[in-house]
């Protein structure tokens, strides 16, 4: 390690490089050393190793959910790749679809239509946090 | 009896030589080193107050302490890659003692052995694709619109213009996609190994724009500055790529048999 690498503090990764490079932020280094990396124990029971290991369930610790959620490590809910967000279409659809004809029955004027702007995510996002209990994640989802 | 606990960072090969000199870990402990089965475990010592089981659970709960932990442990991991390969191991990894970690070197010498071998010379690299969402420009241009048909009441064209829109950012994300897609096969081409991670939420990657791809890529050492030119050259005015590292093979520590996702 270089000398006047500042300990504990924000750390740069190793090496030099292209100036087009990032520095490792905190959202990276969590990616890999909470989901990354040699795992030990596992989710396998401790006592099949015979090793008196302290910590168990790597995986699940990240499951306290609210702190995944605080740190934005809740992918596994929505996913683009596996999604293609089009739930959230989907819901956003629905939900202008009732809107729509609520105006239409002409108990508003138009400007009330351009209230939602934001995109099916936001929208989301807004459910989830109405609603934590129903967005509880089972731990076993996010195995891959 | 003993109220601390000993900490496991990382498992390097033995080649004899001692940490880092000052390298220091979690709560600004010293890391020293375990050798055994011409392996090297690098391991702190940590009090159970903070590292015990039930303590780590409370813990873990707390922001301040999750990032101080995780970027101690990122720090220890990283200073032990400079000095050849190495094998991370995953965050708040704690044994009662030593001896236990003698123990786990002699019991997995193999496998761990195996990791260091693919690892050895070689780097981690990340790679990030953000895409922008194409901007739902006329939701609420008003007087701006082109006229409607008279006999359109104005919420069912709203919902045709909505529709319109949240069709035509379906559209631009599966372009995007497809696109990160080449992106990925042009550097895994440069790559000896390529693993993909989820997308980040947005609060994670701190951006609001579509993260369409989220790749690890293990690159030979003397290829790094090939694959970074690569990286470089996929930019574009649409797509914006982002790279990170050099890091510690974090993401290539599964052998291909395990858990983990794809080789």
């Amino acid at each position: 390690m270089t000398p006047d690498r500042p300990r504990g503090g924000y750390i740069t990764p190793y090496g030099t490089g292209p100036s087009a490079r990032e520095g490792a932020n905190l959202g990276d280094i969590l990616e890999r050393v909470l989901d990354k990396g040699i795992v030990i124990a596992g989710d396998i029971q401790v006592n099949l190793l015979d090793i008196e290991l302290l910590t168990i369930k790597l995986r699940l610790l990240i499951v306290s959910v609210e702190t995944a959620r605080e740190l934005g490590i809740d992918w596994w809910e929505h996913d683009p790749w596996l999604t293609g967000d089009r739930r959230g279409l989907e819901e956003e659809n629905r939900r202008l679809r009732e809107r729509v004809a609520d105006l239409e029955e002409g108990r508003h004027g138009r400007r009330a239509v351009d209230a939602p702007r934001e995109g099916p995510r936001t929208e989301r996002e807004r459910g989830r946090l109405e609603e934590p209990e129903r967005r509880r994640v089972d731990p076993e989802r996010r195995r891959d | 009896m003993t109220d601390t606990g000993t900490y496991l960072y990382a498992i390097a090969r033995d080649t004899g030589t001692s940490p880092p000199p000052g390298l220091t870990g979690l709560l600004g402990a010293p890391v020293r080193t375990i050798a055994e089965a011409g392996l090297v475990a690098y391991v702190g010592t940590v009090p159970l107050a903070q590292f015990g089981e039930a303590a780590l659970k409370r813990n873990l709960e707390d922001l301040t302490w999750l990032e101080a932990t995780a970027r101690a442990h990122h720090q220890v991991v990283e200073a032990v890659a400079e000095a050849g390969p190495v094998a991370p191991v995953r965050l708040v990894t704690v044994y009662r003692g030593d001896e236990q970690i003698h123990r786990l070197l002699r019991d997995r010498a193999h496998e761990f052995t195996e990791v260091l071998a693919r690892v050895a010379g070689r780097r981690e690299w990340g790679v990030k694709v953000f895409a922008a969402p194409r901007p739902a420009a006329s939701d609420d241009a008003g007087g701006g619109e082109p006229p409607e048909s008279a006999a359109e009441r104005p919420g069912t064209a709203y919902l045709k213009r909505r529709r319109t829109n949240l069709r035509t950012r379906e559209e631009a994300w599966h372009r995007a996609a497809s696109r990160a897609e080449r992106i990925d096969s042009v550097l895994t081409g440069i790559a000896v190994a390529r693993r993909r991670h989820r997308a980040q939420d947005p609060q994670l990657s701190g951006r609001d724009d579509w993260m369409v791809l989220n790749g690890a890529y293990l690159v030979e050492d003397e290829r790094g500055e090939e694959f970074a030119a690569a990286v470089a050259a996929l930019r574009d005015p649409e797509l914006d790529v982002q790279l990170t590292g050099p890091w510690a093979p974090y993401s290539f520590t599964i052998s291909e048999s395990g858990a983990g996702g794809t080789a």
